[in-house]
């Protein structure tokens, strides 16, 4: 019942954030300064992930391939298709969960604790809409980190593989275009929109309804993380049972 | 002015407040007063209508909350004020961005008449030099001074202020308390301050309302205060050492 209870407030918050829109010129500076803090501050640890992950990827694919049938061009297409289906999307989310989910719940959660959410009220301004829609509106920048991810990821397979002794770049180039299908690229994307409104309103719900101090503060920002990433890790599922399967 | 008619209100099946009837008057500071607990900040927070009333109704020169639609509701908000105890400035924001906000949000004036009237409103408050600062680079009695700007740049018809001088040092809170009282009288606006500092009773007390455990034990003024014979008020008085004192010397005819 508790977590119906959740579940019923958190659609509840969705309908507070898209109603009563505060003045455009306000929000304007608010989308700008949010694509700020959550998106352009996220790329430095987003390529740095992903490059380490495709490299890792490569190698562990390398390494596995012991059967001298299999051609070494596949170590370029499993990168390809591990960084661009999963690792990217899902796997680089599950982080910014940690990353933005938290800096968005401490954010609001602090203007909870210190009456700033009471003092917006007060004025006759939406706070919902105040605080969480610029949040909204910056994430569907999201995609183009993840495409950086993408990118970054199948670059950091390349360096590993042909670098690291365990193919040469042209078998390496042949396996990444090897049965390139576009519609991974749209199933990928479609998950990433996805994880974008998720890592946007479930620490906004954490950070927005919780009670207490600056403990609390702390506890709602975990909390925030380990929802966020139960709902990405489930809606994963569900997509790709929907969209691939 | 503002009344309030038999206003009750509770949470999870326990009662809060308990049939308060009082008036707050427009041009006079009108101060809610009474022990921790006994539901002066509740009791302002459904002034403010943060807090829907389980019964009972507020009254503002006329106008029921209750009974006005959302749109009413959202433009009777605009016309108060509010100081927080903790300023409850926006810490992302300059001394001079937080006093612009609620005209930013409402007023459809030009950016530089918007600044004039914030240059106005912090030269009221005596701060004239801190625009460019951040909340966290001024003193306490700064950032109280900066949420009065705030409150009143509006020029609002209801002024608010939860415990203005917690966390004051005496003199500051002395400042603050005048700085309130002359706002009020110039602006002609309808004050409700919440406190439980004897000092700020003594000071700007024209109109004093008493709780405890919810109910509305007494109501007076200043001077009366001191006279009434009502016992939760007078162990509340005198729970300070410094009246205690006073009352025994005039007592003993010092």
């Amino acid at each position: 019942m508790f977590y119906l209870d959740d579940i019923g407030r958190y659609f509840l918050m969705l309908k507070g954030v898209f109603s009563r829109m505060t003045k455009r010129s306000v929000l304007r500076n608010l989308i700008f300064k949010e694509i700020d803090d959550l998106i352009i501050g996220s790329l430095g640890i987003t390529v740095f992930l992903a490059f380490f992950i495709g490299a890792v990827v490569a190698i562990q694919t390398a390494l596995n391939l012991t059967n001298p049938l299999i051609p070494k061009q596949l170590i370029g297409f499993a990168s390809r298709q591990s960084v661009i289906l999963e690792f990217a999307p899902t796997f680089i989310s599950v982080i910014m969960a940690g990353k933005v989910g938290s800096f968005i719940t401490s954010s609001i959660g602090t203007m909870r604790v210190t009456e700033q959410i009471d003092a917006l009220e007060v004025m006759g301004i939406n706070s919902l809409n105040y605080l969480v829609f610029p949040k909204v509106v910056a994430m569907f920048m999201y995609p183009f980190v993840i495409a950086i991810a993408m990118f970054t990821g199948i670059f950091g397979a390349y360096i590993a593989g042909v670098y690291g002794g365990f193919l040469s770049s042209s078998d390496f180039l042949t396996g990444l275009r090897e049965e390139f299908i576009p519609y991974h690229l749209v199933y990928a994307f479609i998950k990433t929109f996805l994880y974008a409104f998720l890592l946007a309103t479930i620490p906004s719900f954490h950070g927005y309804y919780m009670k207490g101090g600056a403990l609390e503060v702390g506890k709602a920002s975990t909390s925030a993380f380990v929802w966020t990433t139960v709902v990405i890790v489930i809606s994963n599922y569900v997509l790709t049972q929907l969209l691939l399967s | 002015m503002i009344e309030v008619k038999d206003l009750h209100k509770g949470f999870n099946g326990e009662k809060i407040l308990k049939g308060i009837t009082t008036t707050f008057h427009r041009g006079k500071t009108n101060l809610i007063i009474g022990t921790s607990g006994s539901g002066k900040t509740v009791f302002l927070k459904c002034l403010l209508g943060l807090f829907t009333p389980e019964k009972g109704s507020i009254c503002y020169d006329g106008s029921t909350y209750s009974e006005l639609d959302e749109a009413q509701q959202r433009d009777l908000k605009e016309q108060m004020g509010m100081v927080f105890q903790g300023s409850a400035l926006f810490d992302s924001m300059t001394v001079e961005e937080n006093v612009m906000f609620p005209l930013m949000m409402f007023s459809k004036h030009k950016k530089d008449e918007m600044l004039d009237r914030v240059n106005e409103v912090l030269n009221r408050v005596n701060l004239e030099n801190a625009n460019a600062k951040l909340p966290s680079e001024i003193s306490g009695g700064m950032q109280k001074r900066v949420a009065i700007a705030r409150a009143v740049v509006t020029k609002p018809k209801y002024l608010f202020c939860d415990e203005p001088n917690s966390g004051l040092d005496p003199r500051t809170a002395i400042v603050i308390d005048n700085l309130i009282k002359e706002i009020t009288e110039e602006n002609d606006i309808t004050t409700v301050i919440n406190t439980h500092d004897m000092n700020s009773v003594m000071e700007i007390g024209e109109k004093i309302v008493f709780l405890k455990n919810g109910f509305l034990e007494w109501e007076g003024d200043k001077t009366q205060i001191f006279k009434t014979d009502n016992q939760a008020v007078t162990e509340f008085v005198y729970s300070s050492n410094l009246f205690k004192k006073v009352r025994d010397a005039q007592l003993k005819g010092l």
